[in-house]
């Protein structure tokens, strides 16, 4: 693909064999930081978009099963909901079904348990963002009318969980970058070693009138190629491991968790890492053999 | 880059040379090379031709004094220039310095291709001159597969191919017999009536005496110009 007459012997330098392995190395690490990081990006940026925009509301059961107490049940319920839409701010709420409510209490409660125990009405309030209720003031209009109603509305916990993916998000970022700056270092230096060995070369090359970009450009081209080569093995390498992990994850989260996912774009910007290592191996060399021969007559 | 015939192809003023913190090897040198001259430089083993030499093709800056090259003072000619300086300067070294990992043929192409000449031109020029020479039969070989005198041709080769001004050549025949050597005396004097201007630093006085040139003697680090006698056949 990149090859070129040369006048040099670069790729028969001893470093030049194992300098993609290197590549290789940093791009799969890469590519783990990337997606660690778009992952948890999408996952902070779906939930900290629900901080806010939803309550749990929780009305207690009335004790006992008989008619009178299943009454005042749907009186109270009925109250609530009343009240909820009142309420200014608020753009729907629901009650979240019965049988949803067993679902969701069936692994601390066990199945079979419908029509033993009273079970609280959960009502899903779904607030308008622009122009939110005073969460306080509703909490004791409800209060007043219903004892013991619950009012839950997300904000504590997912303000520090989506705290704690954010700076999970920039340790990831962290990572990245430093991945970047040790393969260029390595490109500095195989690049400088490759100058010191084709010193006599290099010299000849000045001598019959050749600029310092004419011999930048052999290192340059020499190193895109074996940037892009690495970049190409460490992508394929990180491709399944992420597919793999993606289904691990998959099949834990069940329910528990948005569905941590990449995205269409978050793919592609993986498929832009063997570029990004060949264009970064590129302007390294050419950078440092220009640096070097500056002091050279 | 300066054509005008009324400058010198290069000027020396009280130049100084030392390698490192060495003695000086090279002391007052003041000396001028008319455009389209052809001198000798004689003196014995290390007294300072080579390094004279140096001095011409860029390799060294004087430790002292001026040198001025096709007009420009080369102490103060920016380094993005000094190409052009050097693609109109052909210098035959004294240990060849080819470069053993291309062929003959890509050796003596390098300078067309350092200067971006079209690839086809390259392959005719080259292949003309390598006939010349008489390398024909080993354009694709290696430098290390061939013998003193071939690669003593092969960097001659490299030195004129693309027409310089100034050639210079350290000791361009000490590999090869008397035949072969009159035979590159005779190019080198081909090319010094195109206008080339030409300093050869040599230890054969026979072919200082037959061409006759000017000579520039060095003896202790000091130079010593002595006038042409003429060419004898
Ligand atoms: N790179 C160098 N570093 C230090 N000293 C050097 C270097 N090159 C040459 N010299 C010294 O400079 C002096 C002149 O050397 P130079 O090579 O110019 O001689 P020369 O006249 O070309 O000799 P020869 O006829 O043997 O080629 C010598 O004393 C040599 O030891
Ligand atoms: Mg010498």
């Amino acid at each position: 693909m990149f090859r070129r007459r040369t006048d040099l012997p670069l790729d028969r330098d001893a470093l030049s064999r194992f300098l993609p392995w290197l590549i290789a190395f940093m791009v799969y690490l890469a590519a783990m930081a990337q997606a660690g990081m778009l992952g948890l990006d999408s996952m902070s940026q779906r939930w900290s978009k629900d901080i806010g925009t939803s309550l749990t509301v929780q009305v207690p059961p009335v004790s006992g099963l008989d008619k009178a107490a299943k009454e005042k049940s749907i009186r109270r319920l009925q109250d609530t909901l009343n009240l909820l839409s009142e309420t200014k701010g608020i753009i729907r709420s629901s009650v979240i079904p019965e049988s949803r409510v067993l679902q969701l209490l069936e692994p601390w409660l066990g199945a079979g348990i419908a029509g033993d125990v009273p079970l609280p009405v959960l009502i899903d309030v779904e607030t308008n963002p622009a122009n939110k209720p005073d969460i306080r003031v509703l909490k004791q209009k409800l209060s007043a009318a219903v004892p013991g109603i619950v009012v839950d509305d997300h904000g504590v916990w997912l303000a520090r969980l989506v705290q704690l993916i954010r700076t999970m998000e920039g340790f990831a970022a962290l990572v990245l970058v430093l991945i970047l700056a040790s393969a260029a270092a390595t490109i500095v230096f195989t690049t400088r070693t490759g100058l010191a060995v084709h010193r006599e070369a290099i010299e000849v090359l000045h001598f019959t009138g050749a600029h310092d970009s004419y011999i930048a450009d052999q290192f340059a081209w020499r190193a895109m190629a074996l940037g892009f080569k690495g970049g190409i093995i460490g992508l394929g390498l990180a491709l399944p491991t992420l597919l793999a992990l993606g289904l691990v994850a998959g099949r834990i989260e069940q329910g528990l968790l948005p569905e941590i996912s990449l995205g269409g774009v978050g793919w592609i910007s993986l498929l832009v890492l063997p570029f990004a290592s060949a264009l970064l191996a590129w302007w390294t060399a050419r950078a440092t053999v220009m640096r070097n021969l500056a002091g050279m007559l | 880059m300066n054509f005008d015939p009324t400058i010198p192809i290069a000027r020396f003023e009280n130049v100084g040379l030392r390698y490192g913190l060495g003695p000086e090897v090279l002391q007052d040198v003041k000396l001028e090379l008319q455009p389209g001259s052809y001198h000798f430089l004689v003196g014995p083993s290390g007294a300072g031709k080579s390094s004279l030499l140096k001095l011409l093709y860029l390799a060294h800056r004087p430790s002292r004094g001026l040198v001025h090259l096709f007009g420009m003072d080369v102490a103060t000619t920016p380094r993005d220039e000094l190409p052009a300086l050097r693609r109109s300067i052909g210098v035959v070294f004294q240990d060849y310095r080819l470069l053993d990992h291309l062929s003959t043929f890509d050796n003596v192409a390098l300078p067309l291709r350092v200067a971006r000449v079209k690839e086809d031109e390259v392959q005719r020029h080259v292949v003309e001159l390598l006939a010349w020479v008489g390398l024909e039969n080993h354009m694709h070989a290696r430098p290390p597969t061939l013998s003193g005198g071939q690669k003593q041709r092969a960097s001659i080769a490299r030195a004129v191919i693309a027409r310089p001004r100034l050639l210079l050549a350290d000791e361009p025949t000490g590999n090869v017999d008397d035949r072969m050597g009159f035979r590159l005396m005779h190019l080198i004097e081909e090319l010094n009536k195109l206008g080339t201007t030409i300093v050869v630093a040599t230890h054969n006085e026979k072919i200082v005496e037959r061409l006759g040139h000017p000579v520039i003697g060095i003896n202790d680090g000091r130079i010593n110009v002595t006038p042409g006698s003429g060419p004898t056949y």
